[in-house]
């Protein structure tokens, strides 16, 4: 019983952060002191998202010698750079992680 | 639904506009769009959230009740660190607590996304606010920040938003089911952020937009050890606020 509570009171609380902003906004163009860092919201939160798990994907960071995510992950930044196409990138990206996991020690 | 097409009943078949003839994408066609952008993070969600459904069950979680969170919490770390907080015998506010910390980057999200969502009824926002993840967030926002007509455009968000959900919980419910894990040599887990990193590079145009990326990543990787979610939100809300004054410097 007190699961279910615990995840009723979880969900309300995500869905209470989802709806935020959401809800406050209005019609209107929102001042420029709100749409310049809004703008900047993909990049940051993305990044802080992805860097992590390719350079320190079990907790510890490792950068040299090149482990198999660091290559595949700079990989896909090149790829994304000159494609923009995710499934491009993908493709590329798990391929070398996959070669680079056979080829290189641990 | 469909707000600005005409009664069909009343207009003889072959007088019907063709969807192409409008200036706007129609909604099915950017509910369709907005499905098929998501399709390609399905390779990361889908093991993601079968191996969610094998930890909550080796975890203690009854089937029930982590089948039910995946439709209520609808987060994927914060459902891991869930599972995670019940085997460690965690009480129920600690677990509240820590999915919300977890979740709190949402916000970023909501508000990156109500300019363009502020002229829908009340009940498209509840709606839409449900469907907001990472997933749906990324694949969408760049749609929703184009120039050009956008009378249809939370439709595109909605077929995202729709994938991703149903695809969360049918994972879910196959690694409740399967029980057994997938391979982790396969490393399936890595498309999630090179789906993000191929998101993310094509819109670093600037200098206000690389900095952000550089600082929120860096000092991401430097606040690992904090609790989950944490790190994340912090390192998004420095990079963010040093790319906005590098910005009003320039200009």
């Amino acid at each position: 019983m007190s699961m279910w509570l615990t995840l009723v009171a979880a969900g309300s609380a995500t869905y209470l952060i989802r709806l935020s902003f959401i809800a406050f906004a209005h019609r209107g163009t929102p001042p420029v002191w709100i749409t310049r860092p809004l703008r900047l919201v993909p990049a940051a939160v993305l990044s802080a998202l992805i860097l992590p798990a390719v350079i320190a994907p079990q907790g510890a960071v490792q950068l040299w010698p090149l482990s198999p995510r660091v290559l595949a992950g700079m990989a896909a930044v090149f790829v994304a750079w000159k494609t923009r196409s995710i499934l491009l990138t993908l493709i590329v990206g798990m391929s070398i992680l996959w070669l680079a996991g056979l080829l290189l020690p641990g | 639904m469909e707000g600005g097409s005409p009664p069909t009943a009343s207009i003889p078949h072959s007088a019907r506009a063709h969807p192409s003839d409008q200036t706007a994408p129609g909604a099915r066609e950017e509910l369709l769009r907005g499905i098929l952008a998501e399709i390609p993070l399905l390779l990361g969600v889908i093991p993601f959230g079968m191996i969610y459904g094998v930890i909550a069950i080796q975890s203690g979680l009854t089937p029930a009740t982590a089948q039910a969170a995946s439709a209520v919490v609808f987060a994927g770390s914060s459902q891991f660190a869930m599972s995670q907080l019940v085997a460690g015998g965690a009480s129920g506010l600690v677990i509240v607590v820590s999915i919300a910390a977890i979740n709190m980057r949402h916000a970023l999200y909501s508000a990156s996304l109500a300019p363009h969502l502020a002229h829908l009824s009340a009940a498209w926002k509840a709606l839409l606010a449900y469907l907001l993840t990472d997933e749906a967030y990324a694949v969408s926002i760049g749609h929703l920040q184009a120039d050009g007509p956008r009378t249809h455009r939370h439709f595109f968000l909605l077929g995202a938003g729709l994938t991703l959900w149903t695809a969360w919980q049918a994972s879910t419910a196959l690694g409740l089911f399967v029980g057994a894990r997938l391979p982790q040599s396969w490393s399936l887990d890595f498309t999630l952020p090179l789906t993000f990193i191929a998101i993310v590079v094509p819109q670093l145009k600037d200098r206000a937009g690389l900095w952000a990326a550089l600082i929120a990543g860096g000092l991401a990787v430097a606040l690992r050890g904090l609790p989950v979610g944490m790190g994340v939100l912090l390192a998004a809300v420095v990079g963010i606020l040093a790319g906005t004054a590098l910005e009003r410097r320039q200009a």
